[in-house]
């Protein structure tokens, strides 16, 4: 889970790093209350999750509340990219001398953590090692042992921050590693990391993503979700602990296993080229026990979505047995009916593994009319987006 | 002969007298695994029946595997207890720990990881969040279901557990010498790169499976390896082309960060060395088809 740059700072705040004074607000009159309380000249920045808000006048400063709340009026509604700003942060300025760079982030690559610093912040890292590589310092950090204040000061050293702000650095390294650790994060990014004019160190902006998979012993991080920015659906499959993603297309995919979901994806878009261009319209992965329950609630889902056309059930059974699958199909169109709700696309159906024949058997016998049923996953894709190149 | 798991090879279940546990034990033994006992320190000097199988309770992995001589471990421990379980494991030098649960924290791999290294890493693991190791004929550890395909000589290493099953299925007729899941987490144990190693160097494996999807850049540094270091035939398949940026797609390693991790930029890497990527799982199952046709 990503953050916003204002929950990233009262993470870092919360765990004892410098940052600026300040609040954020979803209106003009909350702008009002937070300058009040700051006083003197302050800085409204778009809230979004996306880079280069500054060029599209995302980020103003303000002198005292009255100018504060006609810069919050104009930033709050904004589009940047494609997302609309509902929140801005305002914090009071700071005076900034030098601008540096300081990260710790996932390796996926080496299993283990990173630490990225540079003395040439404020820009895109990625542009520094690009030109500059002899600026950036990338030091691997053993997951178990952590950053100390050795290990800090090799970082410090390697980057080459001038002497004067080094021990700010390290105490910063090594607070900022402290709370990546406490909050289960897989990135801090501070960018800039800024020297003010009178020789203190500032987190002046804060990346920060978090491990969702870490939940269970972090109750507070569900709070720091942007209910309004989840798609409605996602939302709804997610109360029903069912893992969706929605995409933009036309056939609903329901699957069992990320993996084969995936590819399920993939072959219905390849299909989809010789169909009217029709896309998958979602990720959805039932999981392993596909009961009718759980096949109800997914066709309740995907179904709902109004681009939906047709379905594209693609199950191997490993674990899960094909014939209680069939079953869970024929049993949810049933308990859609009973709810009240005329399911009327087409489902398309592929069932292999585990007791598949005696599940083609229940789908066969059922003689429901929006059924049918294809023997291999290219071919059912194939139909399914016949299907719905035909009802678009 | 097969990579890492065979006929001798001797079991324990982590999380044994779980829900779980019981049930896929119960699996490993129906599918021929010689599975020795179990790990729980509350019930330890019990015993479990399966279906007339009496399985001892240990306190401890290195319990059980100096009362028994095991040399794997399955883990069906709940998420906030497996660092702890793979730590117990790497401790008691087993050589094998198959991770099977889905949802571990990544600093908890992170950590294990880094533990088992500086152990001198004695200790091979698969996963977290894998369907596990079966080399069909011999032994079977994890949730892989058994019945999908008998021994042969192609060997198969993927990200994805139902990916696995499907690829069994559509090759069943050939059959395998081991397929290896190594998972779908961002930091795994065993890599694409350690399977391809173990096959090459496997005189029962003749060619080689590999499955891929999003995120991050193992099947980059596979393709890499294949070129140096595979003389067997590869046939690769990625899962993922259609995913969008920045959602995580089921697994937790499955993302595309800004243009990383793209599934075309592992095709292309994989291409670029030779390995033939399928379209879609049939049309790769084709490609590994011809190959054993040939030799």
């Amino acid at each position: 889970m990503d953050l916003y740059e204002y929950q990233g700072r009262d993470l870092f705040e919360r765990h004892g790093l410098p940052v600026l004074a300040g609040g954020v607000a979803t209106t003009p009159e909350e702008a009002r209350a937070i300058a009040e309380r700051l006083g003197g000249r302050v800085v409204v920045k778009a809230q979004v999750k996306v880079g280069g808000r500054g060029k599209a006048g995302g980020v103003k400063l303000a002198e005292g509340a009255e100018e504060t709340v006609a810069r919050a009026t104009d930033i709050l509604g904004m589009d940047i990219k494609g997302h609309t700003v509902h929140k801005v942060m305002i914090t009071v300025t700071a005076d900034v001398a030098e601008e540096y760079y300081f990260s710790y982030l996932l390796d996926r690559a080496n299993r283990t953590f990173l630490c990225i610093a540079s003395v040439a912040g404020g820009m895109d890292i990625e542009q520094v090692a690009a030109e500059t590589p002899e600026k950036v310092v990338k030091a691997p950090i053993d997951a178990v042992t952590g950053v100390d204040e050795a290990k800090a000061r090799e970082i410090v050293e390697a980057a080459g921050f001038p002497a004067e702000v080094a021990d700010q650095v390290v105490e910063v390294a090594v607070g900022l590693w402290r709370a990546f650790v406490a909050e289960d994060a897989t990135l801090v990014e501070v960018n800039p990391l800024a020297k003010t004019a009178d020789g203190k160190l500032l987190l002046l902006d804060a990346k920060v993503s978090l491990d969702e998979n870490a939940g269970f012993r972090h109750p507070d991080h569900e709070a720091l979700v942007d209910q309004a920015a989840v798609d409605p659906l996602e939302q709804a499959a997610k109360e029903k602990d069912l893992n969706y993603v929605k995409l933009d297309g036309e056939v609903g995919i329901i699957g069992n296993g990320a993996g084969l979901v995936m590819s399920t994806l993939d072959v219905v878009a390849y299909a989809g080229e010789r169909h009217g261009n029709v896309k998958p319209a979602n990720f959805l992965d039932i999981g392993g026990g596909a009961s009718a329950a759980v096949m109800a609630n997914g066709l309740e889902i995907v179904l709902s979505d109004p681009s939906v056309k047709s379905v594209f059930v693609n199950v191997f059974g490993g674990i899960t047995a094909c014939d209680a699958v069939a079953n869970g199909i024929v049993q949810a169109l049933d308990l859609l009916e009973q709810r009240g709700e005329r399911v009327t696309k087409p489902l398309v159906v592929r069932l292999d593994g585990n007791n598949a024949e005696a599940g083609r058997a229940i789908l066969d016998g059922a003689n429901n009319p929006l059924i049918e049923r294809v023997d291999t996953m290219d071919g059912a894709a194939e139909r399914a987006a016949e299907l719905a190149a035909a009802g678009v | 002969m097969a990579i890492w798991l065979t006929k001798d090879s001797k079991v324990i279940v982590q999380g044994m007298t779980g829900s779980e546990g019981s049930k896929h034990t119960r699996r490993m033994l129906a599918a021929g695994t010689n599975v020795v006992g179990g790990v729980n320190p509350r019930k330890a000097g019990t015993t479990v029946d399966f279906d007339g199988t009496e399985l001892p309770v240990f306190a401890s992995v290195a319990d059980a595997m100096k009362d028994t001589g095991a040399d794997v471990t399955v883990i069906f421990v709940p998420p906030q207890f497996t660092k702890g379980a793979v730590i117990e494991a790497v401790d008691a030098e087993i050589p094998l720990a198959v991770v099977i649960t889905e949802g571990v924290p990544v600093h908890d791999t992170a950590a294990f990881w880094a533990y088992n290294v500086a152990k001198g890493e004695r200790t091979r693991i698969i996963g977290p969040n894998c369907p596990g190791i079966a080399s069909p004929g011999a032994s079977n550890a994890g949730i892989i279901p058994a019945d999908i395909t008998g021994t042969g000589r192609i060997g198969l290493v993927s990200k994805s557990g139902t990916l696995t099953y499907q690829m069994m299925y559509e090759l069943r007729d050939i059959g395998f010498s081991t397929c290896v899941g190594i998972g779908g987490d961002p930091i795994i144990g065993t890599t694409h790169i350690d399977a391809l190693a173990a096959f090459e160097a496997d005189p029962d494996t003749d060619a080689i499976v590999m499955i891929g999807e999003i995120g991050g850049d193992a099947e980059e540094r596979a393709a890499e390896f294949i070129k140096a270091n595979v003389t067997k035939p590869v046939v690769g398949y990625i899962a993922g082309f259609t995913a969008p940026p920045g959602k995580t797609m089921g697994h937790a390693g499955a993302i595309i960060s800004g243009s990383a991790g793209t599934a075309d930029a592992k095709k292309e890497a994989l291409e670029a060395v030779g390995v033939k990527v399928g379209k879609t799982p049939t049309e790769t199952a084709k490609l590994m088809r011809e190959i054993m046709s040939a030799s």
